[in-house]
C-alpha cells in the first residue's frame, strides 16, 4: 500500500483536475439544464478535491503551487473538453470507475469519512454521464458519431485507471459500461496499446496549460492571501 | 442580476372589455396576486413578457463576466464559491424563464429574441471582468444593486414573477456578502491587491448606478407599471437607496467612490452624488458597451455549438416513446 500522501494526492488530484476541466463550460453548455448540471458536477468534484487535498498537506498549496510532474492524477481526467460527447464520454468511463473506488474506500480508516460523502455525490455523476451516453448514442446519426468519436478519443486512457491497487475493480466496471453501451446501441470502443504515466507525474501536454490558467493568480502575486 | 426598463415602446392600448379591466384593476390596487389563469390586458402581459425574459436574459448574459474567473479563481474555496454563485444565476434564469412561459411565450422564442437583438439584458454585463477584483465588485455592487431592484419585486402583481423573486432575492443576498468579503480581503491585502480592488470600484461604480434605469423623467413605461404593480418604486428612488447604502461600505472598506460631487446631504438625509453619464447608457442598450459583441457571440456560439444536442436528446425521447408504446 502507498503513503496516505500519495494515495491522497491521486484522490484529490482526479477530482481537482476534472472539476476544474468542467468548470470550464459553465456558461457554455448546450441548453442551460446542462449547464446547471455540469457546474454542479464541478462543484462536487472542487470539494472532494478540497477534502483529499487536506489529507496529504494544505489543499491550496497543493492545487496552486505544484508543477505537472508532481500532479498525481489520471491522464483521463485531463483530457481537453472537446465537444459535449467528449466531455460526456470523459465523465462516464471516469465517474463509473470513481464510483467503483470510492464504494470501496468507504470502509478506509484514513479516506472512509471523505469517501462516504463523495460516492453518493458520484453515484449521481456517473448516471447522469450514462443517461447522456444513451441519449447521444441513441439520438441521432449526428450524435451518434459525435458520441463515438468522444469514446474513442477517451478509451486509451482507461487502462491506466486499473493499475495497482485498482486491478480489481476493473470487470465490475466492464460490466458496468458494457451494459450503457448496449442500451445505447454503441459497440466497445477497440483497445489499443494503453498511454499511461498520470500516476507518476508523466502527464499529458494539456496539463501544463490548465495549470497555467488555474495557477496564475497564485503565481502572479506570492504569498497573497484571497 | 436584474434588468430594468430597457426599451421605449408604446404600450399598446388595445380595446380591453371595460367591465374585465375594472375588476383587474381593482385586483391590482387590492394587492391581489394576478395568476396565469386569470384574466389580464393584453399590455400588461406584454409588458410582463418584456420584462421577465429581460431579467431572465440577464441572468444567463450574467453567467459569461464571472465565469470568466471560474478556472482562474485563486484558492479551492473561491473557485468553489464562484462556481456555486454562477450557477445560481443560471438557476435565477430557469425559474424565470418558467414565469415567462407562464405567459404564453417559450423559451426558444425568448432565446431567439435575445440572439437576435430584439430582446434586451442589463447594461452592466455589457463591461469586461479583468482582473479577480472584478468578481468581488461585481457582487458587492452589481448584486447589491440587483437585491435594491428586486426585493420590492417580491411584492409585484404577477404571481408567479413575485414567488420567484423570493427566492432569487435570498440567493442575491448570499452572493452580495461573498463579494464584499472579496473586496474586503483584498483591500485589507497587499498593495497590488489593493489598487485591484480600488480599480474595480472606479470601472464598477458608475455602470452600477445605471442598472437602476433611466431617470424618471425620461423614464417612459414607468407610470404605468407603477400603476399595474408590476414596478413598486420608481427608478431614481432606488437609485438614492442604493447610494446611500454603499458609500460608508466603501469607507469602510478603506476604497474611495469615483465621484467627487459625493457628499452627504443632512437635509434630504441622503447622499448628492453627481451626474451619471446617460449617453453612456443609451449607447451600452443600443449594444454598444465594451464587449456587447463579445457576449452574443459567446451565447449564439454556446446555443448554436449545442443544436445537435437538443435534436439529438429530442430524437431519443420520441424514439423511447416510440418504442414504449410498441411494447
Amino acid at each position: 500500500m502507498q503513503p496516505i500522501n500519495e494515495r491522497a494526492l491521486k484522490l484529490g488530484d482526479d477530482s481537482l483536475i476534472l472539476g476544474q476541466r468542467l468548470s470550464e463550460w459553465c456558461g457554455h453548455a448546450p441548453m442551460l439544464e446542462v449547464d446547471l448540471a455540469l457546474a454542479n458536477i464541478a462543484l462536487d468534484l472542487i470539494g472532494q478535491a478540497t477534502l483529499f487535498l487536506g489529507r496529504a498537506g494544505d489543499p491550496d498549496a497543493l492545487a496552486f503551487r505544484r508543477d505537472v510532474l508532481d500532479f498525481r492524477n489520471c491522464l483521463l481526467v485531463e483530457q481537453p473538453n472537446g465537444d459535449f460527447a467528449q466531455t460526456v464520454a470523459r465523465l462516464f468511463l471516469f465517474s463509473n470507475w470513481q464510483e467503483l473506488m470510492l464504494r470501496d474506500l468507504c470502509s478506509s480508516d484514513e479516506f472512509g469519512d471523505i469517501a462516504r460523502k463523495s460516492v453518493k455525490e458520484v453515484a449521481y455523476h456517473a448516471r447522469y454521464a450514462s443517461e447522456w451516453v444513451v441519449r447521444l448514442g441513441d439520438g441521432t446519426d449526428e450524435s451518434r458519431g459525435r458520441m463515438i468519436a468522444g469514446l474513442d478519443w477517451m478509451w486509451r486512457f482507461t487502462p491506466e485507471l486499473f493499475e495497482g491497487d485498482a486491478a480489481p475493480l476493473r470487470g465490475e466496471w466492464d460490466a458496468r459500461i458494457d451494459a450503457v453501451l448496449g442500451d445505447a446501441g454503441l459497440d466497445r470502443p477497440k483497445d489499443s496499446r494503453p498511454i499511461l504515466g498520470g500516476r507518476k507525474g508523466h502527464h499529458s501536454e494539456h496539463l501544463g496549460h490548465l495549470l497555467t490558467e488555474m495557477q496564475f493568480l497564485q503565481r502572479a502575486y506570492p504569498g497573497a492571501t484571497w | 442580476m436584474y434588468t430594468t426598463e430597457l426599451e421605449k415602446q408604446r404600450m399598446a392600448s388595445a380595446q380591453e372589455d371595460p367591465e374585465k379591466l375594472a375588476e383587474f384593476d381593482a385586483r391590482v390596487a387590492a394587492d391581489d396576486f394576478i395568476e396565469p389563469k386569470d384574466w389580464m390586458p393584453e399590455a400588461y402581459r406584454k409588458t410582463l413578457i418584456r420584462q421577465i425574459s429581460q431579467h431572465a436574459h440577464s441572468e444567463i448574459v450574467g453567467m459569461l463576466p464571472e465565469g470568466n474567473w471560474i478556472t482562474r479563481a485563486p484558492s479551492l474555496r473561491r473557485k468553489a464559491v464562484l462556481l456555486a454563485k454562477v450557477q445560481d444565476e443560471g438557476g435565477h434564469g430557469l425559474y424565470l424563464y418558467c414565469a415567462a412561459e407562464t405567459l404564453g411565450t417559450s423559451r426558444d422564442e425568448m432565446v431567439e429574441a435575445l440572439h437576435s437583438g430584439r430582446a434586451k439584458y442589463s447594461t452592466i454585463f455589457n463591461y469586461p471582468t479583468l482582473t479577480w477584483a472584478d468578481i468581488g465588485a461585481i457582487g458587492w455592487l452589481v448584486d447589491g444593486a440587483a437585491i435594491m431592484n428586486q426585493v420590492p419585486l417580491q411584492r409585484t402583481s404577477y404571481g408567479p414573477y413575485a414567488r420567484a423573486m423570493v427566492r432569487i432575492c435570498k440567493e442575491e443576498s448570499f452572493h452580495q456578502r461573498q463579494g464584499f468579503e472579496i473586496m474586503m480581503t483584498l483591500a485589507n491585502g497587499t498593495a497590488e491587491q489593493k489598487r485591484m480592488a480600488q480599480d474595480a470600484l472606479n470601472r464598477w461604480w458608475w455602470p452600477s448606478l445605471m442598472m437602476f434605469g433611466p431617470p424618471d423623467d425620461n423614464s417612459p413605461n414607468s407610470a404605468q407599471s407603477m400603476r399595474w404593480r408590476i414596478k413598486r418604486e420608481t427608478n431614481d428612488e432606488i437609485r438614492q437607496r442604493f447610494v446611500d447604502a454603499t458609500v460608508p461600505q466603501a469607507e469602510a472598506l478603506g476604497l474611495t467612490v469615483p465621484d467627487a460631487d459625493l457628499k452627504w446631504n443632512e437635509a434630504k438625509g441622503g447622499y448628492d452624488f453627481g451626474a451619471i453619464d446617460w449617453e453612456e447608457f443609451y449607447a451600452v442598450v443600443r449594444g454598444e458597451g465594451p464587449v456587447a459583441k463579445e457576449r452574443m457571440k459567446a451565447r449564439t456560439k454556446a446555443w448554436e455549438d449545442g443544436a445537435w444536442v437538443r435534436e439529438a436528446a429530442l430524437a431519443h425521447a420520441a424514439k423511447r416513446a416510440q418504442r414504449m408504446a410498441a411494447e
